[in-house]
């Protein structure tokens, strides 16, 4: 998993799933086997809940029919990989660059920090309460649809005409108004505990700033920046370290929203809004923004990769390092720097400072570009340099139009930005 | 062109036989007589019911699969606003008031409304607000080229709205179109609460008001508080666009939160604008096809008072996200909570109305029925929204827009349908296919089923709304693929309904006066109704007059 984040991207998708049967991910392998009390048979089944990938066999015929492209295909490969078939063949698709589909779902049912689970416990009341006035009520209707159907032959003129109870009113308004009041302090309970959690001295500050459909991701205190992918510690609950995310937005409004790990918190210009998580398991956990915030809200994906202790102290200290000035990437510097390129892009060590698009000093050392739409691979990254568009029709990025040569210089030159 | 046995000499149809057809137009484009001005407002309406449902199914044809290239991401946010702003403007409340502009007068047994100038006036700029809204299409942006819809999503956030991420005019004649509606809507709303305080026939005291009227009121008064903070919001927004102002431009110390309370304090209020009518129809076709008297008529009419009141409290549930703060969420969760008490006490209400009834299962009804149980669905997952923990996640997913649908189509346009089966008759003298009838009823209710029961899901499986495509590997494919081929089936029953409103003009079933053997003053005069209602003012001595006529014997105003 390591080496993942030290620079081999291509292998992320195989690699994960690997790790959690080699033993590498012992917390993933401990989940994935337990019994796992909090989700139910019901929920896994409809694909709520996250499982190990061997488990999603008895899906496959429904899933493979679902599938519309050739990525897809592969992925229905990687998927049957971790269930120990094909190993080699999904492998070969893995590399081949198009493993970004074997990622678990994002359903709310599978919750992975302090206040997801709340608001999961929470919400399994609710529900349970919704469904017993359903029943009852709907139960009632029913009954009284058939008990007093128009039947052949009903001889009275017109039933009898009944004008109210007060009595039974009276009960129909006071239950409702007791559970009301039931749910509502059960809700306060959690509104309160989760907004109003004291902060820890060990809590890792990131500040969150959400663009035009992309991240920015800025811990202040370890000097790092970075888009699109957020790295944040496995907090253990003896000794926490949650991640207090601090946010704002340079333009429109967005919401950052990763399900598993807890409630959307809005991405706001001009207010700044906080939100913390304390993932209990390490794992790549995917979102995205919740808030319409322009023509290309829908690729404005978020992947949250919740590191164990050694791992996220490693990858610090990776991110830390100036950008690299391989001799590879001479050609392609020049290029990016007498371009507009540098207007937009910061790349630490270059005159490359601009704000306004993602810090590309570690570039290669993420998984995917335009914000998750697309995995980092050079012939994505050539692509998307070439026209944005051809991923995101309606980024802000404009299409550079650079010639083949500077094209295929700034693109390897990028890749080398480990 | 059929001929009629009512003698009714100045209704459209017997006004086209002898008379071209521009002396038809003009009579209907100069008309006072709010008959016509509520027909008017309900073709209108059904017009843009067309439009903005061919808006949704172009959006469900998108997202069948995962990186659909169907449609642009331009082009789908422009239609997600589209469909949205009609919806809400251009088919709910034209629709809703046409039926009030057509029956309050009759139900109250009066002649005309209030301000009848005022009321083609209403409609007239209400419509002309449509139009302006669909002209964006050739015009929105303006000398910068091609023309665009708007794409700022139906609650149109700020800031983009702003000049800066929204260039060209298309936010302009998003913004005009809702103002003008906007006085229009204010303008019917004082006629129909002038009308009924002002206007009653004699005995028609308001503890003897039709429940259908009562909600009619309430609506107004919502309409008035809740239509003028959007509209000042609306002035505000050109404002910042063109005379230099900051008040939802954050660049310039403007607020994005402002724009939000500006407009969900209008916007919740709304959706009670919206589901009150609905109420109003089931609390006139329940009773009648039960045999029944409506069971606990004052705490009915108590019951959506503190509706109206309580709404105007709820708001901020649709920002429980934005980052408020403990206190207010808790604040209004608890306010949003309460109003599932009134409501509940309706639902019960009328299921004891069905108890002990003689129920016919008749066009009208059924659709009802189909309403009864998907507003109780919608409101159970109103509570389940209302809880602000749960809303943090499921608040902006397809689980929200599952919810509000189920409340907009399954309570509100199945209420529409039932009123236009049951009250046809009296708009037209013949009787809606009671055939095509049951085929739109079940297409419908099936496409609406499987389109909104599932939608819930991905919601729940975190896909939120307004995203133009999605990713394979989420699991939401098949979900989507449901939710789309109910689509399919909502378009024919549509269809079928629209067949069965221009055939059964010509070929219906001549209805007579009082088909369902009613008990409101509408079924009292012939059908359709002559230009003066009433030939003579009728005299009421209780809730259900026609009742005391056929039943002389044990007449209402006995009990009441």
């Amino acid at each position: 998993m390591n080496s993942v984040r030290a620079g081999l991207p291509t292998s992320l998708g195989c690699s994960r799933n690997r790790a959690s049967s080699d033993g590498a991910y012992p917390e993933l392998d401990r989940r994935a086997n337990s019994s796992q009390p909090r989700q139910y048979a019901v929920a896994r089944w409809l694909g709520f809940a996250d499982e190990p990938f061997s488990s999603y066999g008895h899906k496959l015929p429904m899933r493979l029919a679902m599938l519309p492209s050739p990525e897809s295909a592969a992925a229905f490969a990687a998927i049957f990989d971790t269930a120990g078939s094909f190993g080699s063949r999904a492998q070969h698709f893995c590399l081949a660059g198009i493993a970004l589909f074997d990622q678990p779902s994002a359903s709310l049912f599978a919750p992975h920090t302090t206040p997801a689970r709340s608001i999961f416990d929470l919400s399994i009341l609710v529900m349970v309460i919704c469904g017993a006035i359903f029943v009852l009520v709907a139960g009632l209707l029913v009954f009284t649809l058939i008990r007093y159907r128009h039947r052949r032959g009903y001889t009275v003129r017109e039933p009898a005409q009944i004008y109210g109870s007060t009595q039974v009113e009276l009960s129909w308004t006071v239950i409702p108004i007791l559970i009301v009041v039931v749910l509502f302090l059960a809700t306060a309970r959690v509104i309160f505990v989760t907004e109003n959690a004291p902060k820890p001295a060990s809590a890792l500050d990131v500040v969150v700033i959400g663009h035009q459909y992309w991240w920015e991701f800025r811990y202040p205190k370890l000097g790092i920046v970075t888009a699109n992918e957020l790295h944040v510690p496995v907090s253990d609950p003896a000794q926490p370290t949650p991640t207090y995310l601090t946010m704002s937005s340079a333009d429109t409004d967005h919401s950052f929203w990763v399900p598993r790990l807890g409630g959307k918190m809005d991405v706001l210009p001009n207010k700044v809004n906080t939100l913390w998580l304390d993932p209990d398991t390490a794992g790549l956990y995917l979102g995205q923004c919740a808030q319409y915030c322009g023509t290309q809200h829908a690729k404005m994906l978020l992947r949250v990769y919740a590191d164990s202790p050694a791992a996220f102290a490693s990858w610090v200290a990776e991110q830390h390092k100036p950008a690299r000035q391989a001799p590879e990437g001479a050609e392609g510097r020049a290029v990016f720097q007498s371009n507009a390129c540098v207007n937009c892009h910061t790349i630490s060590g270059t005159s490359a400072a601009g704000r306004f698009g993602p810090d590309l000093s570690h570039v290669a050392s993420r998984t995917t570009i335009a914000s998750g739409a697309v995995r980092l691979n050079e012939e994505n990254l050539h692509a998307f340099i070439d026209d944005p568009a051809h991923f995101k029709p309606g980024a802000l990025m404009p299409a550079m139009h650079l010639n083949d040569h500077d094209l295929n210089a700034v693109t390897q030159y990028l890749m080398t930005l480990h | 062109m059929a001929t009629q046995t009512q003698s009714t000499p100045d209704t459209g149809r017997n006004a086209a036989l002898g008379r071209g057809v521009f002396d038809v137009l003009q009579e209907w484009i100069t008309t006072v007589d709010h008959k016509r001005i509520g027909l008017l407002y309900i073709g209108y309406a059904l017009v843009f019911l067309i439009v903005a449902g061919v808006e949704a199914i172009l959006m469900r044809i998108q997202l069948v699969v995962p990186h659909n290239t169907f449609v642009s991401p331009q082009v789908f946010n422009r239609l997600f606003t589209m469909h949205g702003t009609t919806m809400v403007f251009f088919v709910g409340m034209p629709i809703l008031f046409g039926f009030g502009n057509y029956l309050v007068p009759l139900m109250i047994g009066a002649r005309d409304m209030a301000f009848p100038r005022l009321n083609a006036f209403s409609f007239w700029i209400s419509a002309f607000g449509g139009v302006l809204l669909y002209f964006s299409y050739f015009a929105g942006s303006g000398l910068y080229g091609a023309g665009t819809a708007p794409d700022v999503g139906w609650f149109a956030y700020a800031p983009l709205t702003a000049r800066v991420f929204s260039p060209g005019h298309s936010t302009d004649y998003w913004t005009l179109s809702i103002f003008l509606s906007g006085i229009g809507s204010i303008g019917t709303a004082l006629n129909i609460v002038a009308t009924t305080l002002c206007m009653r026939c004699p005995g028609m005291k308001l503890s003897r008001l039709p429940l259908l009227v009562w909600l009619y009121v309430v609506t107004s008064f919502l309409v008035f508080v809740a239509v003028s903070p959007l509209t000042a919001a609306q002035i505000m927004l050109l404002v910042d666009r063109y005379l230099g102002g900051h008040f939802f431009d954050t660049q310039a110390g403007g607020s994005a939160v402002l724009w939000m309370h500006f407009f969900w304090i209008f916007g919740h209020p709304e959706v009670y604008v919206l589901v009150l009518p609905a109420f109003a129809f089931a609390n006139e076709i329940i009773p009648v096809f039960s045999r029944k008297a409506i069971f606990g008529y004052p705490a009915m009419v108590s019951a959506s008072v503190a509706i109206g009141f309580i709404s105007l409290s709820v708001w901020a549930h649709h920002m429980f996200t934005v980052g408020m703060g403990p206190g207010p969420n808790a604040f209004f969760t608890f306010a949003t909570m309460v109003i599932s008490v009134p409501t509940g006490i309706k639902i019960f209400n009328w299921l004891a109305t069905l108890w002990g009834g003689n129920i016919h299962f008749t066009t009208p009804m059924i659709f009802s029925i189909a309403f009864l149980f998907q507003f109780l669905i919608a409101g159970l997952t109103g509570i389940i929204l209302s809880v602000s923990p749960f809303d943090w996640q499921l608040g902006n997913s397809y689980f929200v827009v599952a919810h509000f649908h189920y409340v907009l189509v399954g309570a509100i346009l199945f209420m529409i349908f039932a009123a236009f089966y049951y009250w046809y008759p009296k708009f037209t003298g013949r009787m809606l296919s009671d055939t095509l009838g049951k085929w739109h009823f079940w297409l419908f209710l099936i496409g609406f089923h499987l389109t909104f029961d599932f939608m819930h899901v991905p919601g729940m499986l975190g896909m939120p709304r307004r995203i133009y495509t999605y990713e394979a590997d989420r699991g939401w494919t098949v979900w989507n693929v449901i939710v789309s081929s109910g689509a399919l089936f909502q378009a024919v029953a549509v269809a079928i309904f629209a067949y069965n409103l221009v055939v059964s003009y010509f070929k219906g079933e001549k209805s007579g006066p009082d088909p369902w053997d009613a008990w409101t003053l509408e079924w009292s005069t012939s059908s359709p109704p002559p230009s003066y209602n009433f030939a003579t003012i009728p005299t009421v001595e209780s809730r259900r007059p026609l009742w005391d006529l056929k039943h002389p014997e044990e007449p209402d105003s006995y009990y009441e």
